[in-house]
């Protein structure tokens, strides 16, 4: 079962969303301020960490972004949605994924699961592709840019593997929200905007203009084609 | 603009006020004028004709009985001797008609004139208009004195001239009246404008001012020069303005006041309910082995928590939309994908029949587009009854391409005293209803996303049973 490290304001909420997990053997460490977050981090260890952003002093967005310098461990932000612009900036600051609160203890664990949940390599491909400058290991799932590996967020190397699998093949928004974060419900598009644009700050030689993530308008992302210099088709993508 | 305020606007009201009272009183003084000028004119034309003639006959002798020869020459005599006119001497005497001219008789003398001048010892003279031209004639019976008194001889003589320098002179007169009337007309305008202007201005600057409030821009303010009733009416459009303004910031204030508490309350009734909302599972795990009075009375909590927190998101959502903080996520999606996502993520897809048109993509936010759907299936299958069919498709109309989402279902209809307000906050259908089994504000998020949208839904009565909710969005663009 999974460590989480859960860091929330409100005892209320702290301690409900502890007594849940906990009920479902999830090994949780529930603390109340940023900086208790960031000091747990080393000696605690954990899979993920569940980030309130209405921190006082240290806010979730400032914590992220501090987690977000050195590792690639998943976080998942607690909000309200309606808090627009908190979104945004925790999307940006690195957050894989976001939970809406309230919310029921079974829709924070699927999320969880969701966030850790490996992608598996699809069948026929296996050892390491190269896009480009880029270096895909799909088993040992590493990417490379010219020899250099990259750091990826869970969310980011998710995404990125799931659109090169598939390359010159055209994903809607809500179909990435599916494949990739596993939202069953009509989900947010700016998660995945958000992530594409992280995704393309570590790949891409010039961010605005993309050579590997490129954006089909009206329609949503496409892997490459990398060494191609027209825009290619802009298929239909099959139904899930 | 108005086309026609420029027609009878107030600066051609007031210029033409001012022109018709500068005309009048132009045109009466020269009628008057005109009017005692020509009398005095033609009075004193006649006054010297007929004393004059008077006294040529007073030096006249003449023999009676007079014959014909001699009569013309006492009428040649007369006619010389007429100095500022030339006159034309007539004499009558008995049936003996002569004259200076060739012709005996003159056609000027009227017979009222030889009325008057058989009864009137003194003369008479009478004006008259031949063809045009005003002739004066004057009538003397010859009389003898013989001491006693005058006696008439039978003889009577006529002077006829012509008035037409008297004429001329007066014609004159009456140009030059009206050449000075013109240019006093076009005296009157320099003053008409500048009135026209100095009521035109403060007008205009209260006609902007009054759009300006109109628009919203409540801080308008006139600047008041002068103190007389346009300042005045300035100065109470300015105390108006700041009173509209004083109490639109006032109600304002109590809306925003009215809105952050209700936005307030539901955040913080977000927090403790975000923790009761997590244990809700622990609490239905164990009411198994409580007691059954405890085990009701814990799955009550549960089952009220989920209730509260739904609740609460959609009041949450309702104040956002109160306070135009709502924002729309645009997506292109394919619809009839979206609207079977929404039907399968809430179990609802073997209950609900589907007509949906294949390959339809639009432009809208997939979050509320599917809390749409979901709100108005979620009320058929509640109030009305199953079947309930979704039907969406794309059509174009003078709007643009539109998408129309229609949801249907096979109840008893919506009654029509409910039908105005069914997309109100809480209204209840019944009022003897209690709590209805979703938040009461279902359709009224429903409309307000549609709303935002830029789209319109309305509910009706199919004719043949049951209810129809129609939404009708913008396609967006391709």
């Amino acid at each position: 079962m999974p460590r989480v490290l859960l860091i929330e304001d409100d005892p209320s909420v702290r301690e409900g969303v502890e007594l849940g997990l906990r009920r479902r053997g999830h090994d949780l460490r529930a603390v109340a301020t940023g900086e208790a977050g960031l000091a747990a981090l080393g000696e605690f260890r954990p899979d993920l960490v569940l980030l309130d952003l209405m921190l006082p002093g240290m806010n979730g967005v400032q914590v992220c972004r501090r987690i977000r310098e050195t590792s690639q461990l998943p976080v998942i932000m607690l909000t309200a949605r309606g808090d627009d612009f908190d979104v945004v900036v925790g999307l940006e600051a690195g957050a894989d994924d976001y939970i809406v609160k309230p919310a029921r203890t079974e829709v924070i664990e699927a999320r969880i699961r969701a966030v850790l949940r490996r992608l598996t390599a699809p069948a026929g491909r296996g050892g390491t592709e190269a896009h480009g400058e880029l270096t895909v290991d799909r088993a040992g799932l590493t990417v490379a840019k010219s020899g250099e590996r990259l750091l990826l967020a869970p969310s980011e190397l998710k995404l990125l593997l799931h659109l090169s699998a598939s390359p010159e093949q055209v994903f809607s928004r809500q179909q990435l929200l599916e494949y990739v974060w596993e939202h069953s419900y009509h989900g947010d598009a700016r998660l995945v905007d958000a992530c594409v644009r992280r995704l393309r700050q570590k790949i891409e030689d010039v961010p605005g203009t993309p050579r590997y993530i490129q954006t089909v308008r009206g329609f949503g992302y496409r892997f490459g084609p990398v060494t191609g210099a027209g825009p290619g088709r802009a298929d239909k993508a099959p139904l899930a | 603009m108005k086309p026609f305020a420029a027609r009878f606007g107030l600066r051609t009201r007031l210029v033409a006020a001012f022109l018709f009272v500068a005309a009048v009183s132009a045109a009466t003084t020269a009628a008057l004028t005109y009017r005692e000028a020509r009398s005095a004119i033609l009075q004193q034309a006649q006054d010297t004709a007929v004393a004059q003639f008077r006294d040529r006959l007073g030096t006249q002798s003449v023999t009676l009985p007079l014959d014909a020869e001699q009569l013309r020459r006492v009428c040649l005599g007369l006619a010389r001797a007429g100095s500022a006119h030339s006159w034309t001497v007539f004499a009558e005497y008995g049936d003996l008609k002569v004259s200076s001219s060739d012709r005996p008789t003159s056609e000027v003398i009227t017979d009222e004139l030889r009325e008057d001048t058989r009864t009137a010892t003194h003369g008479s003279f009478q004006r008259v208009v031949r063809n045009g031209e005003p002739w004066l004639t004057v009538g003397m019976p010859a009389l003898f004195d013989q001491g006693d008194g005058s006696q008439p001889t039978g003889l009577v003589l006529y002077a006829v001239m012509p008035l037409s320098a008297e004429e001329a002179n007066i014609a004159a007169m009456l140009t030059a009246a009206r050449d000075g009337a013109l240019p006093a007309l076009l005296i009157a305008l320099v003053p008409a404008l500048l009135a026209a202007r100095s009521v035109l201005r403060p007008v205009r600057d209260l006609r902007r001012a009054a759009a300006g409030i109109g628009r919203g821009e409540l801080d308008t303010r006139i600047t008041v020069r002068g103190s007389d009733e346009l300042a005045d009416l300035a100065w109470t459009f300015n105390e108006s303005s700041t009173k509209l303004q004083e109490s639109v910031d006032e109600l304002r204030r109590a809306e925003q006041r009215a809105r952050r508490f209700a936005s307030d309350v539901s955040h913080e009734l977000r927090t403790p309910l975000a923790g009761m909302l997590a244990v809700t599972e622990v609490l239905d795990e164990d009411a198994a082995e409580l007691r059954s009075d405890t085990a009701a009375a814990v799955r009550l909590i549960s089952a009220e928590t989920g209730k509260l927190a739904t609740l609460v998101e959609d009041l949450m959502e309702m104040s956002r939309f109160d306070a135009r903080a709502a924002d729309l996520h645009l997506d292109e999606v394919d619809v009839a994908e979206t609207v079977r996502k929404t039907l399968q993520s809430r179990r609802w897809d073997d209950r609900v029949g589907t007509e949906l048109a294949a390959g339809v993509r639009a432009a809208l936010d997939p979050r509320r587009f599917d809390v749409i759907v979901a709100n108005l299936v979620g009320n058929a299958l509640r109030h009305g009854a199953e079947p309930v069919t979704v039907r969406a498709r794309s059509g174009r109309t003078e709007d643009g391409d539109r998408l129309v989402v229609e949801v249907e279902d096979s109840g008893p209809g919506i009654d029509a005293a409910v039908l105005p307000h069914i997309f109100d906050r809480f209204y209840k259908a019944d009022a003897a209803r209690t709590r209805s089994a979703g938040s009461g504000l279902g359709l009224a998020i429903a409309q307000e996303n549609v709303r935002l949208h830029g789209g319109t839904v309305r509910a009706a009565n199919r004719p043949e049973g049951g209810a129809v909710f129609t939404v009708d969005l913008p396609l967006g663009e391709r």
